[in-house]
């Protein structure tokens, strides 16, 4: 029978309940593969429950660095038998089946193009402990134990590991090392092992990886950090998947870090809010007042906070919204992953508006991005929306070191304190005086006469004075425009890469892709493989709206590009369209919206038949290329 | 704006400790229909924030949608003023607090902006007892949408257009009493006497203080068969009259002990209830929804200081909030830097 090879590439899948712990165990094995030094992404497919339904952890091992979803199983592991059906048909042939075996393996559910691994887990567990709680946790640490021996992951970096997770409880640290080598002796003693996908330490490794510092992290956690860091004062939220752990771990770090020495009082606010339109409400009042502040929230909280969005762009308060994007619309797939909230986010609110959206793509980013945000915000004097999504924000993602310049400084914007009110002549809040559409703020309770003004939603003069001249109205939201002008020369400019060589091109068209967030990993791993097969493809990685006039550019230099995104209406395919003045047509949606995020190999198949069966109409609209 | 108020000042108008005349607490001219409650209401604000020697500058207003939130343009021209959203100003008021805990906060609002689509906000404003004054121009009606009867219309109060309300109309004030407010008061648009010690009373307050004004709309809601026309309100009025006395100030002889009750602020000023007749105390929250709803019973509008509790904890202290205001913090209290960061890196490893 055939056997999946692969040294330091391969996929680990784990089927478990939710509720009995195994998060922890398959994110310690995880964990360990990043310590050996060995490209690795873990990835928690979870159901919108507490205890109780099926739950999947899957493990890409990648020595190319690759960190999105590649598509297939090559193990399995399974300790679910209420998905065990589904498990052992998704996994490729050649691969490998470990199984719960304290109960027989019904005789129709073998193949005979896999390898099966029997260990009884549940047996062994309820023999070696008394506490039951205790039994059902380390039954997930046994199948680690014996992983460790399968895969060759090395043995001591579990044990460390063990011993940074419960520090100086020795009760615990005793228990779970016992089940570990449990699992470790009965693999050794059972099984071939290492199988022929197995880690191997300083083997080969992408040299991006192994010369720069890595760090292991969630893209939420990663925001949060971002918040610190970009001096947010005031962080007001409503609980939702999958932002929540935003708020937590902003709260976690400010606790360590916002503390006044002397008063050991606070140097931040955070509100759990009744809802997300009063969060958002906070947000703007803190942000009018000169706090920085923000939210954090996921699709339906958008749609509630759009009101407010509006009118923080038609007033012109700074505003920052992290939105960990999920499965939409209505409650959708709650703890499923979509980047579908880019039109909603991109013209959120009621007439017309454009908010600034930033796309991170590793949790690098997001802390970038978030301290970013904060800046762009304040100088721009307008909302500016993170899109994250469930994916980046609560995966673990293999990710370079942050990076903190001590001369940075905190860019506040355009706002006049009390000497430049009294050397201003005649300060009106919304006039360009800079011809950049961004007009001076000032601060209540700056100046005993001077610089006050009415924030409003209602259309105003450039005195901020309430208008319904029409003539008034224009000229404001003209200048708005200006201002969106202005912003694209401030968001992060998209990213090219130097494409790769192909020896004997099979097309002659010059073809291109774009992409954004989590998208990008498995675009570049599925332009890697189509470059195999003769078919170059130019990348570029959107990271802002408003685009950046090398977008155009970029469409404008090829015959055909892919827009790789993970919604159903390819919707940043549509923005673009609508933003940019290019032929749609040039324009293919490649598109993944099952709530797992987008395989490699989903990508360049599309892209594979796409090239095949639309061709003829590509050629059809540039004859010259015929 | 269609008028121009004169700047002209008569030299002998009476200037406040700050040296400031009430004229530079001014607003622009009101657009709102002439005798309309509302425009009372500004001037009360504007008198006690006089009276009281806020620095005009030192001022926020918010207010959310309808007649009632167009009022903060009429008053304090010299204050920073927020227009916000229907019936979300307490969002907003609550986040600008944060920010900078040294301002004044008065909130304006009126029945529509509360009671219908803010009432979800509104409770939870007076729960989190963030420190700001919130009065409501209380008609009845929405007058900016041509006289639909309103959440706290009187059951079986007659509306512009003949129909009589089928519905129970919800008692702000007593919503706020419920949800542990710390200072509740009604009052009449038209009692200056009793409005402007009320406001510096609420604005002396550390915490929630909730002014709930009957503030009658003459276009919409000032005709027979109404229970909140001027003519209805004046006829059933139950007014506990009242005095401010601000902190350090003494207390005027006339005020002779046991001829009233003097409840004293957070910061040293005092509220003086004249005597009545009844022995109210303004420390009992059961029985001020009793006095409420036992006025109700008897058709009477019960005003004056209903409830107060000078020590209440409010959202700031709840909080733990550093002295000094959030939005003067800099880079070097909010950013930890990058040694902080290689330790938290470090630890991701």
């Amino acid at each position: 029978m055939r056997e999946i090879n692969g040294v330091n590439n391969f996929v680990v899948k784990f089927a478990n309940v939710n509720g009995t712990g195994s998060a922890s165990a398959n994110h310690l094995f995880a964990k360990a593969i990043f310590r050996m030094g060995i490209p690795v992404s873990p990835r928690n497919i979870f159901p919108s429950n507490i205890q109780g339904l099926p739950t999947w952890y899957e493990v890409r091992v990648s020595s190319k660095g690759y960190l999105g979803r590649r598509g297939g199983v090559d193990l399995m592991v399974c300790v679910n038998p209420q998905s065990m059906e589904q498990d052992i048909a998704s996994i490729d042939p050649g691969g490998y089946f470990l199984y719960d075996s304290t109960k027989p393996l019904a005789q129709h559910l073998r193949r005979d193009d896999i390898h099966f691994f029997s260990i009884p887990l549940t047996e062994m567990c309820m023999r070696e402990f008394d506490n039951p709680r205790l039994r059902q946790l380390l039954r997930n640490v046994v199948y680690v134990g014996a992983l460790a021996a399968l895969l060759n992951l090395k043995f001591s970096i579990l044990k460390d590991l063990l011993n940074d997770q419960f520090k100086r409880k020795q009760e615990l640290i005793s228990s779970n090392v016992h089940a570990l080598e449990m699992g470790y002796q009965f693999a050794t003693e059972n099984f071939d092992c290492p199988l022929p996908i197995r880690l191997e330490q300083g083997g080969d490794v992408a040299p991006h990886i192994r010369e720069s510092e890595h760090i292991l992290m969630n893209g939420n956690t990663a925001a949060a950090l971002g918040a610190i860091y970009g001096g947010a004062t005031v962080a007001a939220w409503y609980p939702i998947t999958p932002s929540t752990s935003v708020i937590d771990a902003f709260s976690t770090y400010a606790e360590r870090l916002r503390i006044d020495a002397g008063s050991g009082k606070r140097n931040y606010a955070i509100v759990q809010a009744e809802d997300e339109l009063s969060a958002m409400g906070m947000v703007v009042g803190a942000s009018w007042n000169g706090a920085r502040a923000f939210t954090a929230t996921s699709g339906p909280g958008l749609s509630l906070m759009s009101e407010f969005l509006g009118l923080a762009y038609f007033a012109e308060v700074p505003v920052v919204l992290i939105n960990v994007q999920r499965s939409g619309p209505s409650t959708g797939m709650p703890t499923r992953s979509q980047q579908s909230d880019i039109l909603a986010a991109a013209y959120a609110s009621h007439g017309d508006t454009k908010q600034v959206l930033v796309f991170p793509a590793t949790p690098r980013e997001c802390f970038d991005m978030t301290v970013e945000s904060f800046h762009l915000a304040e100088q721009l004097q307008t909302p500016v929306i993170m899109m994250s999504d469930l994916d980046l924000g609560m995966n673990d993602w293999m990710s370079p070191a942050l990076e903190w310049d001590d001369d940075s400084t905190m860019d506040r914007g355009k706002v006049l304190d009390a000497e430049a009110l009294d050397k201003a002549e005649d300060w009106g809040r919304y006039r360009d005086v800079d011809g950049d559409g961004i007009c001076y703020r000032t601060l209540p309770g700056t100046h005993p006469d001077k610089g006050a003004f009415f924030t409003r939603g209602s259309s105003k003069d450039p005195f901020a004075v309430y208008s319904e001249s029409g003539e008034d109205y224009v000229q404001n939201v003209d200048r708005l425009l200006r201002k969106f002008e202005t912003a694209k020369n401030l968001v992060p400019a998209p990213k090219t890469h130097r494409p790769i060589e192909v020896k004997k091109p099979k097309t002659k068209l010059k073809l291109g892709a774009l992409f954004f967030g989590t998208s990008a990993s498995p675009a570049y791993e599925a332009v890697e493989m189509l470059a195999d097969e003769g078919y170059p493809i130019d990348t570029m990685r959107i990271r802002a709206f408003p685009f950046h006039h090398e977008l155009d550019q970029f469409i404008h230099d090829r015959d055909l590009v892919f827009v790789i995104e993970q919604n159903r209406d390819g919707q940043m395919r549509r923005l673009i369209i609508n933003e940019c003045e290019i032929p749609p047509g040039k324009l293919m949606p490649v598109l993944n919206y099952s709530g797992t995020p987008i395989t490699a190999r989903n990508i360049a198949r599309k892209i594979r038949e796409t090239l095949k069966t639309k061709s003829a109409d590509v050629v059809a609209l540039h004859p010259e290329k015929a | 704006m269609s008028y121009i108020k004169p700047k002209f000042r008569h030299p002998r108008l009476p200037i406040n400790t700050l040296g400031y005349t009430v004229a530079d607490y001014d607003g622009a001219i009101s657009t709102l229909c002439a005798g309309c409650g509302h425009d009372s209401i500004s001037a009360a604000i504007r008198n006690a924030c006089f009276l009281s020697s806020i620095p005009p500058h030192r001022i926020a207003k918010l207010s959310g949608i309808g007649c009632s939130s167009k009022m903060p343009t009429y008053f304090m021209g010299r204050s920073h003023g927020f227009n916000s959203v229907h019936g979300r100003m307490p969002s907003v008021a609550t986040g600008a607090s944060l920010a900078n805990r040294e301002l004044t906060y008065i909130g304006v609002s009126g029945d529509g902006d509360t009671a219908s689509i803010g009432i979800g906000q509104f409770v939870h404003l007076v729960r989190r007892n963030v420190n700001m004054t919130y009065i409501v121009a209380n008609n009845g009606c929405y007058g900016l949408t041509k006289g639909q009867v309103s959440a706290t219309a009187d059951l079986g109060t007659v509306s512009k257009y003949g129909t009589a309300n089928q519905f129970e109309g919800i008692d702000i004030a007593s919503l706020a009493l419920l949800q542990g407010a710390s200072l509740v008061a009604r009052s009449f648009s038209g009692d200056k006497e009793q409005l402007e010690p009320l406001i510096r009373g609420a604005m002396a307050h550390k915490g929630f203080a909730f002014i709930d004004v009957v503030s009658p709309c003459v276009t919409f809601n000032n005709h027979a068969g109404s229970t909140r026309s001027y003519t209805e309100t004046r006829e059933h009025l139950d007014a506990m009259p009242l005095d401010f006395v601000p902190m350090r100030e003494e207390i005027r002889t006339h005020y002779a002990a046991g001829t009233g009750q003097n409840v004293t602020l957070h910061d040293g000023s005092v509220i003086h209830l004249h005597k009545t007749g009844t022995d109210y105390r303004t420390n009992d929250r059961v029985a001020a929804l009793n006095a409420l709803q036992a006025a109700q019973e008897e058709d009477r509008i019960l005003t004056g200081l209903l409830f107060l509790d000078p020590n209440s904890q409010d959202l700031n202290r709840n909080l733990n909030l550093a002295t000094r205001p959030l939005n003067e913090l800099g880079k070097n209290e909010l950013c930890p830097g990058s040694r902080v960061l290689n330790s938290i890196n470090e630890g991701l490893r």
